[in-house]
């Protein structure tokens, strides 16, 4: 494909259901997946409530993607980035947000987090650092 | 490295505002469009957050969408900077990437 | 330098690709070159031929259309985003047995996997949406 691997954000500022951008935007990150980039996710202000488990959508008849957000790790999508001011601010913790894990070939396939709650600052740096940030 | 980061929403309708300048390190270009321009304004509730972050950050606001919704650059706090849709461009392709805060 | 667009929303409701296209105009004028206008979201909306708005109204259609014949833009509609909200062309109505197509001629629609390109290839990728 390209030789060139750039630094990918993918930038998740909004909740799922009440508008479409956080399922269209995992579409990207799973087609992006096969482009061998750099890819990290940040989940920031209200995007931090599209990783919360327990997410149940037969009544409001829409399809449940949460589960997808596990399978990233199958994708070797394996960075990504939780605020933990957007969580405090939110009255959430870690604990409310699934437990995404991907596998470590290099380490005889030991399970590894994917998460990583960093500060407001540690995701300003992660921001400045990267070459391509999508929106959604 | 240095980024250009755009905000297009009303600092009073959504916190994409208040999150950018939280985010945006020192050195940082902040071009506010469409009705992000309110964000600009002298008075508001807002000024005060835009106000410390232009110690640390350079403010631009596009002049054809303050001018659309009725104000005149001496409405805009003092050390924003006013460009057009090619300045726009030219922000963009002087940082080393463009965020936008949607 | 290599522009990449992308367009989250569609013509009327916001002004998204009002300034997009006032971006892409002026960064063309400006000699630089702009490698894809991607339009995603229901911004794949804006590629409606049957778009009819008033006559004192911009048609925000036309006008991507006429500048992208000005400067041979590639302008791709995302397939994903297209299917879900009625866009088709002659090839996804074939497949999908529809019986009208209403993308515009100098708009194309393919996969997600152009945006990811297109930021690959691109030096800046620029994203306007609401």
């Amino acid at each position: 494909m390209s030789a060139t691997v750039k630094k990918f954000l993918y930038l998740n500022r909004k909740a799922p259901y009440g508008t479409i951008y956080a399922w269209e935007s995992l579409e990207v990150v799973l087609i992006g997946a096969a482009f061998d980039q750099d890819v990290s996710l940040a989940f920031v202000d209200d995007g931090v409530y599209q990783l919360t488990k327990g997410q149940e959508t037969a009544g409001i008849g829409m399809k449940n993607f949460s589960p997808t957000y596990a399978a990233l790790g199958d994708y070797e999508v394996t960075k990504i980035f939780v605020e933990q001011e957007s969580l405090q601010e939110r009255g959430l913790s870690l604990d409310d947000l699934q437990h995404l894990v991907w596998e470590d070939e290099d380490e005889d396939y030991a399970e590894k987090d994917s998460i990583a709650l960093v500060s407001r600052a540690e995701m300003a740096a992660l921001m400045d650092e990267s070459d391509v940030v999508f929106s959604f | 490295m240095s980024k250009l980061h755009t905000v297009n929403k009303s600092p009073f309708e959504k916190s994409s505002l208040e999150s950018c300048l939280a985010h945006a390190s020192d050195g940082a270009a902040v071009l506010l469009f469409e009705d992000g321009i309110y964000g600009g304004l002298r008075g508001t509730a807002a000024a005060e957050t835009v106000e410390r972050a232009l110690a640390s950050v350079k403010v631009y606001v596009l002049g054809e969408d303050l001018k659309a919704r009725g104000f005149g650059e001496d409405r805009l706090l003092n050390g924003i900077s006013v460009v057009d849709y090619g300045g726009f461009v030219d922000l963009a392709a002087q940082a080393d990437a463009v965020q936008a805060w949607l | 330098m290599k522009f990449a667009i992308q367009i989250n929303e569609g013509p009327y409701q916001h002004q998204a690709s009002d300034s997009a296209y006032f971006f892409t105009k002026a960064a063309l004028e400006k000699g630089h070159e702009v490698f894809r206008v991607f339009f995603y979201h229901d911004g794949v909306d804006n590629a409606s031929r049957l778009t009819t708005p008033p006559q004192d109204d911009r048609n925000v259609v036309e006008r991507w259309a006429a500048l992208a014949e000005q400067y041979e833009l590639d302008m791709v509609v995302c397939v994903a985003a297209a299917q879900r909200r009625g866009m088709v062309d002659e090839g996804e109505a074939k497949r999908n047995g529809k019986d009208a197509t209403n993308i515009h001629p100098r708009f194309r629609i393919s996969g997600l996997g152009q945006l990811v390109e297109a930021a690959i290839q691109a030096d800046r990728l620029v994203v306007f949406g609401d």
